[in-house]
Order: C-alpha cells, then structure tokens, then sequence
C-alpha cells in the first residue's frame, strides 16, 4: 500500500526530475513511520504474550482446582459410602457387627481409598437419657474434648465410639464438647450432606486440615426432610479428617511443571478473614488468577489462587522480531533511496553529456565550416600574393633576389595546396564530400599519374613501375579524380621517402589477390620475403598490410563474392624501399595532421593530412586501407576500392588498343627479373606486341637466331644486363645485326635515368623508365618508322585525351605564337582545335547554338578583350534562350558555352573574378597539365 | 652507327648548355612534349613563327622609337606582344630584357628603351641562331637515322 502511495507521489511528479531533497524528506518519513510502526509492533506482540501467559495461567489454575476436587469429591465419596456401611452394619444390625478393631482395620485397608484422609472416626448420638447405659455398655465415660475429664451433663452427646488407628485418642471423646466440631456435627445432621470444619491444625501433625462430618441415619428420608425431622432420625456423625497441605502438595507434584505457579488455597467462608489452606506468602508475580473450589458444603466456600513464580520475562520474541522488521524496512527504503539518487544522478549526467555533445558536434561543425571558408577566403589573397611573385620574377632581379622570390613562390604553391588539401578534408568531415560516377580507363590515369612523378624519379634513379593486372576492366565507373588523388598521394608520399630502390604501384581485382594467396598456401610459399623485388632491394611484405582488411575474411576459400558481376573490387598497392615508417609513429599515421615528427616535416614538407584524406576517400570508396612499414626497408600501402565494371553495359566502350600499328609484333625481353619483366610485358602486352622473356643475352641471342620462322621485331634489354659484360654486348649487337633473314631487329635499352646516358653503350637506343604505353609507343614508332594511320593521335590515352578527345574548342589569342601553343597542347589531348586571333572573331564563331564545346579565352586583347567578348557572348545567348523557350528542350550546353580565361597574369585570373565577368573558370598560361585536367572535368565528363 | 651516338650526345650537351646559359628555360621542354607524331614539325613550326614575330615587332619598335614623339602605349603593347611569344617559346633573355623595356616604357624613359631595344635585339639574334643550330642538328641526327632521345 504505501509502496503504492510512494510510488505515486514520485510518478505523480511527472517528468521524473524529483528533487533529491523531496526524495529525502520521503526517505526521512519513511524511517519515522517505521519506528512508530516498530513500536506498534512491539506493543502489540507483548501484550498477546502477556494474555497468552494469563490464559495459560488460567487453565492451569482450572486445571489444578478442578484436580483438587476431583480428589476430594473422591475421598468424599467413599467416606459416604462408609456412612452407609456403619448404618447398616452396626444400627441395623442388633448386635453390632462393627467393634473398634473390625473398624480399625477396614479403615486401615481401604486408606488408600482416600488419599487425602488421614484418619476417619465414628461418632454416636447418645441422649442424656441415655448416657448412663452407654457408658456401661462402652466401659469409659464420655470425655470433654477440650479438657480430657468426663464431660459435664448436656443435653445429647456424640462420643466417637469407632476410630482409624491414626486417630485412635479421640474414641470416647464427645465430639460436641469441641466449637468447631459441635457446629459441623449440627450442620451436617440438619443438611443430611457433607459438611466442612473451617481449617483448623490437626492435632498431631500440627498440618493444617479440614474435618468432613457426614450424618447417619436411622431411617431413609425423603429429600425434603425438615431438619427437626433429621434431627430426630440422627444416629450418629462419621468424620474424616483432611490433610489439604498434603493433598495440594501431592497434587502440585503430579502436575508439575516448567513454569512453576504458586498455589494458595484459602477458606473464603468469611469473606474478610480469608484463611489460608495451604501455600505460602512467597513473592512472585503480581498478576494472580482465582479459581473457586467446590468441595460438596455449600456453607464453605474455598479458592485457589494461583501465580506465577518468576516475573514476565522480557519479550525478546517480540522485540527481536520488531527490531529486524525496522532494520528490513529501513534497509528496504534506503535502498529505494539510494536507487533513486542514482537514477536521479545518472540522469541529470545524461542530460549534461546530451548538451556537452551538442556542443561538440556544433563546434565540429562549427569548426569544419570554419575551415572550408578560411581555407577558401585565403586562396583568393593567395592567388593575389603568387601572381605578385610571378610578377616579381618577371623584373630585373639579381641572383640572390630570384632565389629568394622562387622561395617564396614555392612556399605559396605549397600553401595553396594544403589549404586545398584542408578544403577536402573539411568537406569530408562536414560530409559535403560526393563522389562522382564517370567512366574511366584506369590504366591511362595511371599512365596519366606515371608521368606526373615521372622526373622526380629519373632525377631521383628511382625505379617507378605500374602494373594492372588482365582482370581489371578497361573501363570503369567511378570518380577518377578522387581515385588519382588517392594514388597520387600515395605516390607522392613514397618518391618523398624514398632515394633508392623503386616503388611500384600494382592493381589487382580483389578474388585474384584472394586466389593467388591460397596457391601459395597450397605450394607452402607463404614466405614472400625471400622472392626479388623490382630493384632487387628487400622490401616489406605486402600481405601484412592487407591482413585486416574485410574483404578478405568475407571471402571463401575461391573468393566467391561475385555476388554483384557489375561491381568491380580493386586493391591497389603501392611499394617503395624508402626508409619507412618509425614503429612508434604508426599507430597514428591516418590521423589528420600527424607527421612521423618534427624533423620529417621540415625535411620533406606537407602537412601530413594527406593519408587522413586519402583514408576518407577510400572509405567513400567502400573500401579499406591498410599499409606495413618497416624502417630502413620500406613501406606498402594497400587500399581497396569499389568500381562498377563499365564493360558490360558500353561493350568495348573505347577499348581498342593505344597503337594497333604494332598488333602482332614480336618482341625480346632480356630481364632476369621476373618482376620488373612483368611490368614491361604488361605495357608491350597493351600496346598488342607479343613479347618473350629470357633472363640473360647469350640466350637471348640463341632465340633470335634459333627461331628462323617468328620474327623478332624488337629487342628491349635491362640496363642491368647491357652493363654487365660491354664485350657480351658489343657481340650481341653485332650479331643481330647480321641475322640472315629480314630486317634485323631494334634494340631498346630500358633505363631508370638520364644519368646513364653519356656512357657509350652502343647504338640502341634508349628508353628511360618509368614504362608507360604511350610513351612507349612513341619511342617505338620513332625507331620502327611506323606511320600513324590517318592522323590519328597515337598512344595519348591520358585521362585528359578522354575528357577532350574529338571536342571542338575555340582558341581566341591575339599572339600567334601563344595560340599555336595553346592549339598545340589542346591536340595532342585530341580536341579539335580552332583558332581566332580577336575578340570580335570569337563573338562572330560562338553565336548560339555553339558549335563548340568550349571556349579558352586570353583576357589581354587589343580592341575587346577577354572579358568584354565573353559579355557580349553571354548577352547573345541569353536572347537566343529567351527566343527558344517555347517548346525548345535542347542540350543546355548548346546555348551556353564554357568560356576559360587563359591569362599569364595571375593576378586577373582569380576564379571569382573570372566567374563574376562571366567565365567559367581559368588556365595559366603555360598549361599546366593538372590545372589543365582540373578545369575541364568540371564541365566535360567523359 | 657510332656517328649517330656521337650526335646524338652533341645534341643532347648543346640542349643542356642551352638551358644552362639561360637561353631557354622549361617551356622549352613542354613545347618540346607536345611535338609528336601527328605533328613532327610542331616546334620548328612555333619557332619560326615566333621568329616571324619577333623580326615583325622588332621593326615596328625601332620604327616608333625613332620617331620624335614616342608613343610610349604602343611602343610597350609590342613589347607585351614579343614577351608572351618568346615566354610562349621558353626564351628567357628575350622575356627578361622585355620586362626591363617595360618598365622603362612606364617611365617613358628614351634611353633606357633603346638601350633595351638594342639588347632585345642582341638576345634575339643570339637565340635565334642558337635555335637554328640546334634544328639543325636535329636534322642531321634525324637524316643519319637516329631519333632524338624519348622521354
């Protein structure tokens, strides 16, 4: 019930926000009502304990009462049963057949008859008339009981004549001498029943007694006999002599038991002067119970009192059991106390850690938001402080001043593209990141990314090498730039930390990966340390930094997880023998702006936010990356990404090979390294040349010579093998010059760097790594005197060559030379180049619809320049909108073309300028391959 | 074949040496990569056209400055002109002396103009015959059978 009502009042409060203090005041009255309830208890119990004790004092009172008359009524009875005897035997009968011994002895045996008697005596009514005969017949006088001598002259006597043994002194003694005696013997006749003396002390044994008198009659008298009528039909008076001490004692005995009650019997005849029949006045509990005694004499009244020896105990029960119950209860609500507290507590924790989330998250977003606008607020004064430097550069500076504004321009493009870098991963973690899904050729941008590092590595004499494996898709869906950015960074930071050695770039589909890993469990090759790397240098095992990567838990034994033919699963692994990542600088290395060290960042610059980007993309990417770092060997990095495979639905979707003039060529490799074999046999493979690899020059010779019906077109040898023996290869040279049948071979040297080339190593010619198919078939051609077939661009499959291949593009620059540049770099990525040499031209070649698909503007002209020709051009096509509305649903980009400012004055070439005048975005002037890429992709995808 | 190596050496140290004396600078080089087979001519094509150019400005510069009242907007719209070619080509003493005449221009200072004319002339001549030389080389090489090294 009061749980209920407790419950309620908390409940009742609502929102469950109870104060602690209200819980506490419930607490605090929880414990009072306890006490009172302990209490309440207490008393309760006590008393039932005392009432209980009375009611057991009470039926052992009745029961001890009960018992005592029992007895009585008893010997009672048999004295009666005497009284009847003695009529019959001795008035009855003349003579007597009852004398003093026959008496004697029947009272002697029949004692045990009456316990409580101690003596029974029979006395005679003797008239005064009669007196004299009786004593003569008797032979003693009738004696005064007080005084022993001859009782003086009354009117009647009652002498006992027949006495038990143990009362033998009182025959011949006149009962009615005695005051006690004399009252009893006329009660008794006048009632004809029993009657009781008043206690008296016995004579001998100085106990305490009662006499019991019965009358005996002559004759049988009605029920309703007068008492003179009794009187007169007296024969004489039978008395037993009660010993109550020793009965009530006897009784006690028989029935006792643990708990001692004190006795007292008394005589209550006399109402005021009780007199006490047995018992002492010992002290004992104050509480008594009175049970009334019937002995058969309704003249006498008796009692029994009965109390306890020992004073009520202290009730422990109840006090023990009140206690715990208070404790229980006390426990029980400090418990729910205390549990409520806690609730409370953990609430209002709750709530603060709700609000201080909230303020973190604000601040997170908050603190992005902040960035992507200070990052995009300070590229525009940026732009302004590096078109000043290039400015700077321009006048007349002396060495010392041109080293230091180089510097300077040098930090500025390096600040440029960290905040580009923070722009991204802001954008990231602000979610704003979107990947786009374009078709791609993988294989050019890797090419595209070769030959971005391309110098660094020669300068270096680093080996750089890509390798895509069969599997992959020509074409696939995804976001090539996002994809290059990831590649490219990881590249970047690899050429950064590397000074020797190689680093070499594979692309496998995921399930190959997976299967070639379980052939090589199978042929217990599981150690890969020992295989040869690309430069020969050791470096760390790739597999380890794939270890934790799903994918390949997911996969079965067979990788079966071509649950979606459509999506594409690459892993890409980057490999270089830098100096590798410090152990303890792990951990930490995806962490945005978290470099190795301090050192590290001053030695080789960057922020260190680039694998943290890198990390996001690949996520983007469904991917996972993962990378081992051993330092002084090197690192791998592996990442892998989703695609989907483009191939099935745009079949052979641009899929021809770069240069189908070398389809079914033969070629020679002479390469001891299967792996940097692999790489080349990858690129001649693409360009449709069949090649052949042996490991050493005397069996390649042996080839050349030996197989007379297969041409070999081509001999590419490793640097490594030419240096070896010069004598070997001086032979070698000449001997395939002189193979007999057709033309003699090419020779190709592949080698890592422009340093090599002063030495005199013969007439072959060079070609300097890293492999791309492009290349490699321009140095080709050159050498094998192949002709391009109809104009056709050969072997430019950058990724720029498809963004603006076959796109018609208008070149407005007043310089000549400038615009053959400019015409010459936008054809070699295959775009068909127009040019005009004036603003007003360009307005006269762009009137809507366009023709062309875009625009690259110089700003500077004389007569209209850049920025007032586009204003024209906008004008014009927004009337040509407005004309065509109706019912005209046309490609937008009919009627608004992409105009690009192309300008050497950076400081003009702001993007906001340029979009604010109506332009679409802006080139350097020297292209720029990248800024080139990053312009156009936004308006053409392929 | 040796004397093909040989050339190709000689080329290859004129080139470097070029670039050393700061003749040309990287332009040089990306105009050098866009030449290829569907324009084998591209970077003689652009030379002479810058050689054109030049011979053309270099007229009409020394035309305006001879005159009594220079017209110093026009004289320095050539020189902007000559700069973006020869900075369009990678000739780099030619793009500095042109900034200098600039800057003299802005000052109308006469002297200072035709003494950069006179340099600007002098630097044009020097690489033009530079860049003649090195076309013919190429030729030669190009004639002998060998290629020009591929990057």
């Amino acid at each position: 019930m009061w749980v209920k009502w407790w419950w309620e009042k908390i409940s009742g409060n609502g929102s469950m926000k109870v104060k602690s203090g209200c819980v506490r005041r419930v607490f605090y009255s929880w414990i009072v009502f306890c006490t009172v309830g302990g209490l309440y208890g207490f008393w309760h119990m006590s008393l039932n304990a005392c009432e209980q004790r009375k009611e057991t004092l009470i039926s052992m009172c009745d029961e001890r009462a009960r018992m005592v008359q029992d007895q009585f009524n008893v010997s009672m009875n048999h004295i009666q049963a005497m009284s009847i005897l003695i009529k019959t035997f001795h008035h009855n009968m003349n003579p007597s057949s009852i004398d003093q011994t026959t008496f004697s002895r029947y009272t002697e045996r029949t004692a045990f008859e009456r316990p409580l008697t101690s003596g029974v005596a029979y006395a005679v009514r003797v008239l005064h008339s009669e007196r004299e005969q009786f004593e003569r017949q008797q032979g003693w006088t009738i004696k005064n009981m007080d005084t022993l001598h001859p009782s003086p002259v009354q009117d009647e006597y009652a002498p006992v004549i027949f006495a038990q043994d143990t009362i033998s002194h009182v025959i011949s003694l006149d009962v009615l001498s005695g005051k006690e005696d004399r009252e009893n013997v006329l009660r008794a006749r006048e009632s004809g029943k029993g009657v009781l003396t008043a206690p008296f002390r016995l004579l001998k044994t100085n106990r305490l007694g009662v006499i019991l008198t019965f009358a005996v009659y002559k004759r049988s008298l009605p029920s309703n006999a007068t008492p003179d009528q009794r009187i007169q039909a007296t024969d004489g008076y039978l008395g037993g002599v009660f010993d109550v001490e020793s009965l009530v004692e006897k009784l006690l005995q028989q029935l006792a038991s643990e708990q001692a009650v004190i006795v007292n019997v008394y005589d209550t005849t006399n109402n005021t002067h009780p007199i006490i029949m047995y018992g002492s006045n010992v002290s004992g509990d104050s509480f008594s119970y009175v049970s009334t005694l019937n002995f058969g004499d309704p003249l006498r009244k008796h009692e029994m009192h009965c109390r306890f020896k020992r004073r009520p105990p202290w009730p422990w029960l109840a006090f023990n059991t009140c206690v715990g119950g208070f404790v229980i209860c006390v426990l029980l609500g400090y418990i729910f106390y205390a549990t409520w507290n806690r609730v409370v507590k953990a609430e209002e924790d709750r709530d603060e850690m709700t609000e201080l989330k909230k303020q973190a998250e604000a601040a997170d977003i908050a603190k992005s938001q902040f960035l992507a606008t200070v990052s995009h607020e300070i590229r525009t004064p940026m732009n302004g402080v590096l078109g000043m430097l290039h400015m700077l550069m321009d006048t007349d500076l002396d060495v010392t001043q041109q080293e230091y504004v180089r510097t300077a321009q040098g930090s500025g493009k390096a600040l440029v593209s960290l905040i580009n870098e923070v722009l991204d991963q802001a954008k990231i973690e602000a979610g704003k990141l979107e990947l786009e899904a374009s078709l791609f050729d993988l294989r050019a941008l890797l090419d595209d990314v070769l030959s971005l590092f391309s110098e660094k590595s020669q300068a270096k004499g680093i080996e750089l090498a890509v390798y895509v494996s069969d599997k992959v898709p020509e074409v696939l869906i995804g976001d090539p730039g996002r994809f290059r950015q990831i590649i490219t960074n990881l590249m970047g930071n690899s050429i950064k930390f590397t000074e020797k050695g190689h680093i070499y770039v594979t692309i496998h589909v995921v399930e190959e990966v997976v299967h070639s890993i379980e052939i090589d469990k199978e042929l217990g090759m599981e150690d890969s340390s020992n295989r040869v790397s690309l430069s020969g240098f050791p470096v760390a095992d790739s597999r380890r930094s794939w270890e934790g990567f799903r994918a390949f838990s997911q996969v079965g034994p067979l990788g079966s997880f071509s649950s979606d033919a459509d999506l594409i699963n690459l892993i890409v692994s980057v490999e270089d023998t830098g100096e590798g990542i410090p152990l303890e600088a792990q951990s930490r290395i995806f962490t945005p702006f978290m470099q190795v060290g301090p050192s590290v960042s001053r030695r080789h610059g960057g922020t260190g936010i680039g694998l943290s980007i890198s990390k996001c993309l690949v996520g983007l990417m469904n991917g996972e990356i993962g990378f081992v770092s051993v330092p002084k060997i090197g690192s791998t990095f592996t990442f892998t990404a989703l695609f989907t495979n483009a191939c099935n639905n745009h079949h052979q979707h641009q899929s021809n090979p770069p240069s189908s003039e070398f389809q079914g060529m033969r070629a020679l490799l002479i390469d001891p390294r299967p792996v940097r074999a692999k790489v080349c046999r990858y690129h001649m493979q693409r360009l449709g040349i069949r090649i052949k690899v042996v490991s050493d020059l005397s069996q390649g010779l042996s080839t050349i010579t030996e197989e007379g019906n297969q041409i070999i077109n081509m001999v590419l040898i490793e640097q490594q093998v030419w240096d070896r023996d010069s004598c070997m290869s001086s032979g070698f040279v000449d001997s395939t010059s002189r193979v007999h049948h057709g033309v003699p071979p090419k020779l190709f040297i592949l080698v890592n760097s422009n340093a090599c080339l002063g030495e005199s190593i013969g007439n072959p010619r060079v070609i300097i790594k890293p492999l791309r198919a492009s290349m490699l078939a321009a140095s080709l051609q050159r050498a094998m005197g192949v002709t391009c077939r109809n104009g056709e661009v050969p072997a430019t499959s950058l990724s720029l060559g498809h963004l603006l291949g076959g796109r018609k593009i208008l070149i407005v620059d007043d310089n000549g030379v400038n615009r053959t540049v400019a015409a010459g770099a936008l054809k070699k990525y295959g775009a068909d180049v127009v040019c005009v040499s004036s603003g007003k031209e360009a307005i006269s070649k762009l009137k809507p619809p366009h023709d062309f698909d875009a625009c690259f503007m110089d700003i500077q002209m004389p007569e209209m320049d850049g920025f007032e020709a586009t204003k024209k051009i906008r004008e014009m096509e927004r009337c040509a909108r407005s004309n065509k509305r109706e019912g005209f649903v046309d490609k937008l980009s009919k009627w608004d073309v992409p105009i690009l400012a192309m300008t050497a004055d950076v400081i003009q070439a702001t993007h906001e300028e340029c979009v604010r005048r109506g332009m679409d975005g802006y080139v350097s002037k020297p292209f720029e391959a990248e800024q080139l890429y990053r312009e156009v992709s936004r308006f053409f995808h392929s | 074949m040796d004397v093909v190596t040989q050339m190709q050496r000689q080329l290859l140290q004129y080139t470097s040496s070029l670039f050393k004396e700061g003749f040309l600078d990287d332009q040089f080089n990306q105009l050098q990569q866009l030449q290829d087979e569907s324009n084998p001519e591209f970077v003689v094509e652009v030379v002479t056209l810058f050689f054109e150019d030049a011979e053309r400005l270099l007229n009409e510069l020394s035309k305006s400055l001879e005159q009594e009242s220079i017209h110093f907007r026009r004289v320095d719209a050539h020189v902007h002109q000559l700069k973006g070619s020869s900075s369009s080509i990678g000739a780099q003493r030619v793009q500095r002396v042109c900034i200098a005449f600039r800057n003299f221009c802005e000052q109308q200072n006469v002297e200072g103009c035709l003494k950069s004319l006179q340099e600007i002339k002098q630097e044009y001549s020097l690489v033009k015959t530079k860049l003649e030389t090195l076309f013919k080389m190429e030729k030669q090489l190009f004639a002998a059978g060998g290629s020009s090294v591929s990057r």
